[in-house]
C-alpha cells in the first residue's frame, strides 16, 4: 500500500481494502502462537492519542502495535480548548519533536485526524473522529463478515440505530457499497441525516433507507446494531428509551424474521436492553466477540502496511 | 485636502453620471466636475480608470473594543481602504458591545484618530445583544449610529423584534437582522446537506435562515419598519425578499462575496476558513443569489469581514469560530465573478449601500464629500493573504486570481490608498 495515512474508508479503493483484510488474515495466525510477537515494526514508535476515552479501541491498537514489536505510547489528552491554551497544532508539534512514526488518533471533532495529518510528519490513523469515520472498525467488521459469510459482495446488511451521529455507520456504508453489498440504514427520521442517499459518490443504488425495522431485518444476512446515546433523548430525537426499544431494539422476535444464518454485530460498548436484548447479544447469532478478536489482526495489518513498507 | 482627479471615467448611477472628465476637489469636497484647467492642485491621474462614489461596506466586524489581537479600528480601516472602501459600518458585537452612546463615542473618536476610512457604527438592538430588552437606540442614534443590529445573533423574540421595527422608525434607521433560528441551528457548524452528512459535521439547515426571514418580513409589513436582511444565503430567502419587494415593503438585503463564489463543498477538507455563519450553501443557492443580484432583489454587497486570530482558526473545525476576512477581496471577487454593468456594481457597493444606512449621501456632485473609489477593470492580480492589512489571516481566497481591482481610494480629497500597476 502506498498510502501514508488511514483517515477514512471513503478514499480507499477495493484493492486497498482487500489488501488490508488479506494481510490481517495472515496476522491472525500470530495471535495463536505461544509467543505472539513478530519483529516487523521494531524501532518504530506509535502514539495512541485519545481525546475521547475508549478502552476497547485503544487496547486493541496497543496490543496490535506490541505484537509487531513497535514501541507504543498511550497519551490521553483532553479536547483542545482556548481556555486550556492547547491546540491540535501544539499537539502536532510535540509529536513531531518526539519523532513519532505513527499517531493513532481518537477525537470528538470530525476532521481532527485530517487536520493532524496536514500538520505532522507522522502517519495518521483515524481511530474514530466525531460523527465522521471509524475506518478500522469498518475494516474489522468487513473482516468478520467475510470470515462468516465467505464474501463481501451481494449481501444484505441492516445498520440500525442512531445513523446521524454514527461514524461506524458512515465507514461501513462507504466500505460495503464499494463491494456491491446492499446496505439498509434503519432509524427514526430524526436520526437519519439529510442527504444520506447521496453520501456515497458511486454505487448509490446499493444504499437504502427505512424507518421500519421489520423491513430492514427481513432477509438480512448481517444485522449491525448501533449504540444509542442517552443524551439524544433529551434532545428529543425520540421520546423515551422504552419507546426507542419498541421500534429499533433488537429483540429475539425481530431476529427470528431474519435469515436462519444471520449474524449480529455491534461495535460496542453495548447498552443491553436499549438497542439490543441481552439474550440476543449473548445468543447464537452474535459475532460480537469475533469482532473484538478481528480488531487486533486488522489493526496489525494496517500498522504493518502503513509503516512496514 | 485639495486634489485634481484627471481624465477619469466618472460613474455615479444615482445621479445618472457616466462621462470621462476631471474632478476638482478643494477642502475635502467636490468643487466641480469637468474643469481640468486649474493648475494649483496636486494631480491624481485616472486615465483609463473608473472613478465612483466611495464604496461603503455596510457589514464588517472591527473587533475593537475588546478583541484587538484580531483587528482594531486602525487596522480594519487600513484594510478597508486597501480594498477600495472609503467607509465601513462595524457591527456592534464588540466587547463590550456597542449598545450605549459611550461605546459609540469611543468608536467614533478612535476612528477619527486612527482610521483612514470613515466609520459609521451600527448599534445593538438589545442590551448586551442578549435579546431581552431594547438598547438605548435613540441615544446611540444621537451619538452617531446609522443602523441597529444584534449581528452575530438574531433577535429570537418576535415581540421584541416587532418593538425594534416600530421604535426605530422615530430615527428612520434600518433594523438589520442576522436571520437564524437558534433552535434549528443549534450546534451546527456548516450547511446541513450531503457534505455535512459525509463529513460528520452538525448541520445548519437552510430553514434556520428562511423561517426567520419569513417571520421578519411579516413583522416588517405589519409595522412598516425599515428592515434589512444581513448576509442572505439561500434560494428561498432570495425568493421571499423578491416577493416582499413586489408587495412594496420598505426592505433591503445584502449578500457577501463568499456566498456567491463558494459552496459547502469548500468545507471538504475541514478548512476552518470555509466556516462562517450563515454557512456556505449549495450550488443551487449560489445560482439563486446570483439571480437576486442581477434582478435587483439584492441591494448591496457587504463583506461580513470577520477577523479571527490564527490560534482560534487552527482549532478543530467544530471548535473554530465562524467568519472570514473580506475587506480586501470583496471588490475583486465581485468584479471577477459577477460580470455586471459597472453602474450596477457601483449601486451594490456604494449608492444602494448609502441608501440602506442613515448616512448623508456622497457621490459625484458638487458639494459632496470627496470620497471616491478608483477601479481598474483590467487589472489582473492574485490575492496574497500574507500581505493583508488586516491583523488576521482567515481568508479562503488566498491565491485566488482576479480580474478587476480597486486601485485607488480617496477620502475627503486625500489619497489614502493607491496601487499603480508595474
Ligand atoms: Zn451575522
Ligand atoms: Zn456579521
Amino acid at each position: 500500500m502506498t498510502r501514508k495515512h488511514l483517515l477514512g474508508i471513503q478514499d480507499l479503493d477495493r484493492e486497498e481494502i482487500l489488501e488490508i483484510l488479506d494481510t490481517a488474515e495472515s496476522f491472525q495466525e500470530v495471535s495463536t502462537r505461544p509467543i505472539k510477537k513478530v519483529p516487523t515494526l521494531r524501532g518504530k514508535t506509535i502514539i495512541n492519542l485519545f481525546f475521547e476515552a475508549s478502552t476497547r479501541t485503544r487496547t486493541s491498537f496497543e496490543i496490535a502495535g506490541k505484537r509487531l514489536s513497535a514501541d507504543v505510547v498511550n497519551v490521553s489528552a483532553s479536547t483542545s480548548s482556548v481556555s486550556k491554551g492547547e491546540t491540535l497544532i501544539d499537539t502536532a508539534k510535540t509529536l513531531d519533536a518526539m519523532a513519532a512514526d505513527c499517531v493513532v488518533i481518537r477525537h470528538s471533532s470530525s476532521g481532527a485526524p485530517n487536520t493532524l495529518a496536514r500538520l505532522t510528519k507522522a502517519s495518521i490513523i483515524n481511530a474514530g473522529d466525531g460523527a465522521h469515520e471509524h475506518p478500522t472498525q469498518a475494516l474489522l467488521d468487513a473482516f468478520t463478515i467475510r470470515m462468516r459469510k465467505g464474501r463481501l459482495d451481494d449481501l444484505k446488511v441492516a445498520i440500525i440505530g442512531d445513523v446521524a451521529h454514527s461514524r461506524v455507520a458512515r465507514s461501513n456504508v462507504h466500505l460495503l457499497t464499494k463491494f456491491g453489498t446492499h446496505v439498509w440504514l434503519c432509524s427514526t427520521p430524526t436520526l437519519m441525516p439529510q442527504g444520506v442517499q447521496h453520501m456515497v459518490c458511486e454505487n448509490r443504488h446499493f444504499l437504502h433507507t427505512t424507518n421500519s425495522m421489520d423491513e430492514a431485518v427481513r432477509a438480512a444476512d448481517v444485522i449491525m446494531m448501533l449504540r444509542v446515546q442517552f443524551e439524544r433523548m433529551n434532545e428529543s430525537f425520540f421520546p423515551s428509551i422504552r419507546e426507542y426499544f419498541r421500534y429499533f431494539g433488537l429483540s429475539r422476535r425481530r431476529v427470528e424474521q431474519a435469515k436462519p444464518d444471520v449474524i449480529i454485530m455491534h461495535p460496542g460498548p453495548m447498552n443491553r436492553g436499549v438497542e439490543i436484548a441481552t439474550d440476543v447479544a449473548d445468543g447464537p447469532y452474535s459475532v460480537i466477540l469475533d469482532q473484538v478478536a478481528a480488531g487486533v489482526a486488522v489493526r496489525m495489518s494496517i500498522l504493518y502496511l502503513l509503516l512496514g513498507g | 485636502m485639495d486634489l485634481l482627479v484627471k481624465n477619469a471615467r466618472l460613474v455615479d448611477p444615482a445621479r445618472g453620471v457616466d462621462t470621462v472628465t476631471n474632478v476638482v476637489i478643494r477642502a475635502g469636497k467636490i468643487r466641480a466636475l469637468g474643469d481640468g484647467s486649474v493648475s494649483d492642485l496636486p494631480i491624481f491621474d485616472a486615465t483609463g480608470l473608473i472613478v465612483a462614489p466611495g464604496f461603503f461596506d455596510i457589514h464588517v466586524h472591527l473587533r475593537e473594543p475588546g478583541t484587538e489581537e484580531a483587528e482594531t479600528i486602525a487596522t480594519g480601516g487600513n484594510a478597508a481602504v486597501a480594498g477600495g472602501f472609503t467607509a465601513v459600518a462595524p457591527m456592534p458585537n464588540t466587547k463590550p458591545s456597542n449598545d450605549n452612546p459611550s461605546i459609540t463615542h469611543y468608536i467614533l473618536s478612535e476612528a477619527r484618530r486612527s482610521s483612514p476610512a470613515r466609520i459609521f457604527p451600527i448599534g445593538a438592538i438589545t442590551k448586551e445583544q442578549k435579546g431581552e430588552t431594547l438598547a438605548e437606540i435613540g441615544e446611540m442614534f444621537e451619538a452617531g449610529v446609522v443602523g441597529i443590529s444584534d449581528d452575530g445573533k438574531p433577535v429570537m423574540d418576535a415581540q421584541l423584534f416587532r418593538r425594534a421595527l416600530e421604535y426605530s422608525q422615530m430615527f428612520d434607521i434600518p433594523v438589520i437582522q442576522h436571520c437564524e433560528d437558534l433552535h434549528l441551528s443549534k450546534g451546527g457548524v456548516m450547511h446541513e446537506g450531503v457534505y455535512s452528512t459525509r463529513l460528520g459535521l452538525k448541520g445548519i439547515p437552510a430553514a434556520a435562515e428562511e423561517t426567520m426571514v419569513s417571520r421578519d418580513l411579516i413583522l416588517a409589513e405589519m409595522t412598516g419598519g425599515k428592515y434589512h436582511v444581513a448576509h442572505l444565503s439561500t434560494r428561498r430567502s432570495v425568493e421571499m425578499v423578491r416577493a416582499a419587494k413586489v408587495r412594496g415593503l420598505r426592505i433591503s438585503a445584502e449578500v457577501t462575496p463568499h456566498h456567491f463564489t463558494l459552496t459547502d463543498a469548500a468545507v471538504a477538507e475541514y478548512d476552518t476558513n470555509a466556516k462562517m455563519n450563515p454557512p456556505l450553501r449549495t450550488a443551487d443557492d449560489v445560482d439563486a443569489v446570483l439571480d437576486g443580484i442581477r434582478d435587483g432583489t439584492i441591494d448591496a454587497i457587504a463583506s461580513d469581514h470577520a477577523p479571527h486570530h490564527i490560534n482560534l482558526k487552527m482549532l478543530e473545525f467544530d471548535l473554530a469560530p465562524f467568519g472570514i476576512t473580506g475587506l480586501e477581496t470583496a471588490v475583486g471577487l465581485a468584479l471577477t465573478k459577477l460580470q455586471l454593468p459597472i453602474g450596477r456594481l457601483i449601486e451594490l457597493f456604494s449608492t444602494n449601500a448609502q441608501k440602506i444606512m442613515r448616512v448623508a449621501p456622497w457621490g459625484l456632485f458638487e458639494g459632496s464629500e470627496a470620497d471616491l473609489t478608483v477601479l481598474d477593470l483590467n487589472r489582473s492580480w492574485t490575492f496574497d493573504v500574507n500581505k493583508s492589512r488586516s491583523l488576521s489571516r482567515n481568508s479562503p481566497f488566498h491565491g485566488w486570481q482576479m480580474k478587476g481591482k480597486a486601485v485607488g481610494t480617496i477620502v475627503g480629497g486625500k489619497v489614502v490608498y493607491e496601487d499603480r500597476a508595474g
